[in-house]
């Protein structure tokens, strides 16, 4: 089995899970979705994946095409609790296909919103890396495809909130300090100012499960990729900091210990264990990791169960539909496993 | 449509969402969608734009926007208005002057500045590089990084002079 993108552990990793870039890209010539018909949107889809086979790019050669409607409803699911394709594109799946990466770091959905959106992952702190590649793959694409430019509007997507770079930087922080201390309001309103968005991964906005929040850049017109990514970096190395001394402060009470070490003992016996639980236990235990309280940090394999856990994503590696209780039983299993050791 | 969550505003924003494996969709008003997290600038948009359109036609302006279509895809302004969302990229330049407002609403800024495709040329290519460069140039003067803006000067000279290889 190839290692996927989740399973290795990146920089900063005890508060930025992962990062991500998307950007959008459409084909000169052809309506935006929302007005292309069946035929071109299929037509669409043929020319991404013969530029991309044709291209002897070893960028191109991981790739695997997946009409949407050729999957079931739990395995598109799936793939947007592991992050690689939006809700709205694993809702109405007629017309759409996805390019999909052996290791799952990326991921080029056709006929979304835009007839192309590239999108890179990566673990840990790695916008730069995960630019690097979005921009590579940008490139082929354009030689082959010629993609719909203006030299005032930048890249002509079909929402003008995308306009210019077409590029959304995102990161996934873990930041319960923060939380807890009830100022994610107060950042968030903060940061919308400054163009910029925070807000639950999982979940919404004032209650996210698992503590994980994405902070995600909103202009996009007018500031270049490079100054966008380096103003994202800068707000988030402010958090990392405030979430590190906060995280560090709490963690010296016997109350704090106590809540780590009884959600480890939880993650190891427990017969029966709710996604949320599970995702609450195991950011518990990401602070314990960060903290010390815990030895031996893996947040790749907390990484990996993240995702794996989902309610989709596991009824897709079991191949078939599980009630809410088997779930909960399965879940309760590998999570036994996996930290059994630690 | 009344929005699901306080049911009582107008719902502006559809929103949709995985919920223990399913997927859910939901219409919230611009309060609601803002206070669970879906501020995106989008919403606003929406209504800025639309408010945008009433004043065109209160005022009794001349409306080209209503009788011009794009002759790529054939919208009309009144249509994407409504949408939100553009019929195809021969509408960017159709409708540029009616779209700018908003554009300048959303994003504080109608020129871009950033990568751009290989048919764009290679002049612009050098036109925004350099626009990047002063950006950055500046933004290092006034953290009074030195060493980094002597570096910049001397990339910035070089691409004046015609020099690639940088
Ligand atoms: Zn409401
Ligand atoms: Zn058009």
């Amino acid at each position: 089995m190839s290692e996927k993108w989740y399973e290795k552990a990146g920089e900063q990793g005890g508060v930025v899970v992962s990062s991500r870039i998307r950007l959008a890209r459409n084909l000169k010539n052809y309506p935006f979705p929302n007005k292309a018909s069946l035929e071109q949107k299929k037509e669409i889809a043929e020319k991404v994946k013969r530029a991309l086979e044709e291209s002897n790019s070893t960028l191109a050669n991981s790739f695997s095409f997946i009409p949407m409607e050729d999957i079931s409803r739990i395995q598109a699911v799936s793939l947007v609790e592991k992050h690689l394709i939006s809700p709205e594109f694993a809702s109405d799946r007629k017309g759409r296909y996805l390019m999909l990466s052996k290791d799952e770091s990326i991921s080029i959905m056709i006929n979304e919103e835009d007839h192309i959106r590239i999108q890179v992952l990566g673990s840990g702190l790695s916008l730069n890396e995960c630019y690097d590649t979005a921009n590579n793959l940008d490139t082929l694409l354009d030689n082959a495809l010629g993609f719909a430019f203006n030299n005032k509007l930048g890249y002509l997507t079909q929402c003008p909130t995308n306009l210019g770079t077409g590029m959304r930087a995102s990161l996934m922080l873990h930041i319960p300090a923060t939380e807890k201390n009830r100022s994610i309001n107060r950042i968030s309103g903060n940061l919308t100012k400054l163009g910029m968005e925070l807000r639950g991964t999982f979940g919404e906005g004032s209650d996210a499960k698992g503590s994980l929040y994405q902070l995600s850049n909103q202009i996009t017109l007018g500031l270049s990729e490079h100054n966008a990514i380096e103003n994202l970096k800068n707000i988030a190395s402010q958090l990392i900091d405030q979430e590190e001394k906060a995280l560090k402060e709490t963690a010296k009470s016997i109350e704090t210990q106590d809540v780590i070490s009884r959600s480890l003992a939880l993650l190891k016996s427990a017969r029966l264990m709710s996604n949320d639980e599970a995702m609450k236990l195991i950011s518990n235990v990401r602070a314990g990791m960060f903290t010390g309280l815990i030895a031996n940090a893996d947040y790749a394999k907390l990484n990996r169960l993240n995702e794996q856990i989902q309610p989709a994503t596991l009824m897709t590696a079991e191949g078939k539909e599980l009630t809410p209780q088997q779930r909960d039983i399965k879940r309760a299993e590998i999570l036994n496993k996996e930290f059994s050791g630690i | 449509m009344l929005c699901q969550s306080c049911k009582k505003n107008e719902a502006t924003t559809h929103v949709k969402r995985i919920v223990n494996g399913q997927i859910e969709e939901y219409d919230l008003c611009h309060e609601c969608a803002k206070k669970m997290g879906y501020t995106n600038l989008f919403s606003g948009f929406e209504n800025e734009w639309n408010s945008l359109l009433g004043s065109f036609f209160g005022g009794g302006l001349p409306s080209k926007t209503s009788a011009t279509r794009c002759k790529s895809c054939g919208s009309s302004f009144s249509e994407i208005a409504k949408r939100g969302i553009v019929g195809c990229p021969d509408c960017y330049d159709t409708f540029y002057d009616e779209l700018l407002p908003s554009i300048r609403k959303i994003h504080g800024n109608t020129q871009h500045n950033g990568k751009f495709p290989a048919s764009a040329g290679k002049q612009l290519a050098i036109v925004n590089e350099l626009e990047s460069l002063q950006e950055q140039l500046n933004e290092a003067v006034s953290r009074q990084e030195f060493e980094k803006a002597a570096q910049l000067r001397d990339r910035i000279n070089s691409l004046k002079g015609g020099n690639q290889n940088v």
